[in-house]
């Protein structure tokens, strides 16, 4: 509870938790899943699983986009920069993640000019300066950062940008959600859904889930009261037997998303028939890539992609964690040969990282508990 | 790379109506306005910013307390490089007088 003094409403909070309490049934057992990283960062940050009764478990879905991503679609990236006179750009929560021959990160220290940029359209002034090179910028991220390189390759497209090529690895939110529901040893009763990912897509897209699957949904904020009241939101429809999509978090997410945003998606991306998913296997649909207009700037087509397909270090229960089907700490090797400064699987890289997250907050406080009462 | 950051809309290029000068805690970076273009912004407005797009318009209370929310998560630091990086070389970067 040590984060709790730091919390905006103390008191608001106080309620909040209340209020679930009253709401839950003793009786029942509710797993919530929170879709998106962030919120599982924020839920281990705030300690909120202390604030909750036990009876309601939060499960940590598949929204982290580095931690979906299969080691092969690294080693393939890494390989095509392996070539002469290409730069390697990507955001820096790309640069540890480990590729079958290293990171990114390695990869420079071994020669390989890699470049961090913090935004897709840095990586086209990459290329402007540097004209004799080409510049591979390695996109990835669900359907908060998808519309910024749609923009970035109209752009590349209307300048004539030739040395300049994108390597898609954007994913969809609603597909992974899918393929969870269809998981035979899976049971959720509801989702708190993402925030940001819904600025763009809005609410209308998670319909089905209430409407098919019967499960209620609400859109939620980051902060730790946004979060209670997105579960507030869920009990209560739970408990009146309703499903349906709420929007906790309007102070920033339109019902119908951002229109500008996804006619620029529309125009650059088209879906792939399929994509793997690390931990959770192919999912149809679920994924996308550049359309035939913007073949020039696909690194795909630019380059013979190896197409590599890696299986995760049998012993790394990844999957299993993903869906929720096990916590981080049941994994035979979390702690020990997977820890944040030297991950094994993908959960472990990203502060969003289901592994990361429960590492960096749970396990630590938990060791430090355990030094402070041996040497008492 | 998923961090929503506000910022501060202080000038938008005469040239290039997609292109505005924004602050973030003292911080200037040019940033990308073409994901709003069906509601543009203008000087003065506040923005959530992702990778250097901005994404939505927000209202200052709301800017603030999404400020706040990333020095609670630890993720401050991160926002203030993540928005040191944008535009690489070509950067302005004085403090607010």
């Amino acid at each position: 509870m040590k984060y709790v003094d730091e919390f905006r409403s103390p008191e608001l909070i106080g309620k909040t938790a209340e209020e679930i309490r009253r709401l839950a049934d003793p009786h029942r057992h509710y797993r919530l899943m929170e879709v998106c990283g962030g919120h599982t960062h924020a839920i281990y940050r705030f300690g909120l699983k202390d604030i909750l009764p036990a009876n309601i478990e939060l499960i940590h879905g598949p929204g982290c986009p580095v931690c979906v991503l299969p080691m092969g679609r690294i080693d393939d990236g890494l390989s095509i920069a392996a070539r002469a006179g290409v730069i390697f750009a990507a955001f820096g929560d790309m640069m540890r993640v480990p590729g079958t021959q290293g990171s990114p990160l390695e990869h420079k220290a071994r020669g390989m000019d890699v470049r961090i940029v913090y935004s897709p359209s840095d990586a086209i002034k990459l290329a402007k300066a540097n004209p004799q090179k080409h510049v591979m910028f390695f996109a990835i991220g669900f359907e908060t950062t998808a519309p910024s390189t749609a923009l970035t390759l109209q752009r590349a497209r209307k300048e004539g940008l030739r040395n300049f090529s994108v390597f898609c690895n954007h994913v969809t939110i609603i597909p992974a959600i899918r393929a969870i529901l269809d998981s035979p040893d899976m049971r959720l009763d509801g989702f708190i859904g993402p925030g940001h990912v819904s600025t763009v897509i809005g609410c209308r897209p998670y319909e089905w889930i209430a409407q098919n699957e019967n499960k209620p949904i609400v859109v939620s904020g980051f902060e730790p009261l946004d979060l209670l009241q997105s579960i507030v939101m869920l009990l209560r429809q739970l408990r009146a037997g309703e499903a349906k999509v709420e929007n906790q978090y309007k102070r920033v997410v339109p019902w119908e998303g951002n229109r500008a945003a996804l006619r620029a998606m529309a125009d650059v991306f088209q879906l792939r028939p399929y994509f793997e998913w690390r931990g959770l296997g192919f999912i149809s649909q679920s994924a996308l890539r550049l359309r035939e207009e913007y073949s020039e700037w696909d690194a795909e087509k630019r380059f013979d992609v190896p197409g590599i397909r890696v299986t995760d270090p049998k012993a790394a229960q990844c999957g299993e964690v993903l869906k929720g089907v096990l916590k981080p700490a049941q994994c035979k090797l979390f702690g020990n040969e997977c820890t944040p400064e030297r991950p094994v699987g993908a959960l472990m890289v990203s502060s969003e990282g289901s592994c990361a997250a429960y590492y960096n907050y749970e396990h630590r406080k938990a060791a430090l508990v355990t030094s402070i009462s041996a040497s008492v | 790379m998923c961090l929503a950051i506000p910022g501060k809309i202080i000038e938008i290029s005469s040239e290039n109506a997609n292109l505005a000068l924004v602050d973030v805690v003292g911080l200037r970076r040019h940033v990308d306005l073409g994901l709003l273009e069906d509601d543009r912004p203008h000087p003065g407005d506040w923005v959530l910013i992702h990778v250097g797009y901005a994404m939505s318009k927000i209202s200052e209370q709301d800017a603030a307390e999404q400020m706040r929310t990333l020095e609670m998560l630890g993720e401050s630091e991160a926002a203030m490089q993540e928005v040191q990086g944008y535009g690489l070389e070509d950067v302005v970067n004085k403090p607010l007088t």
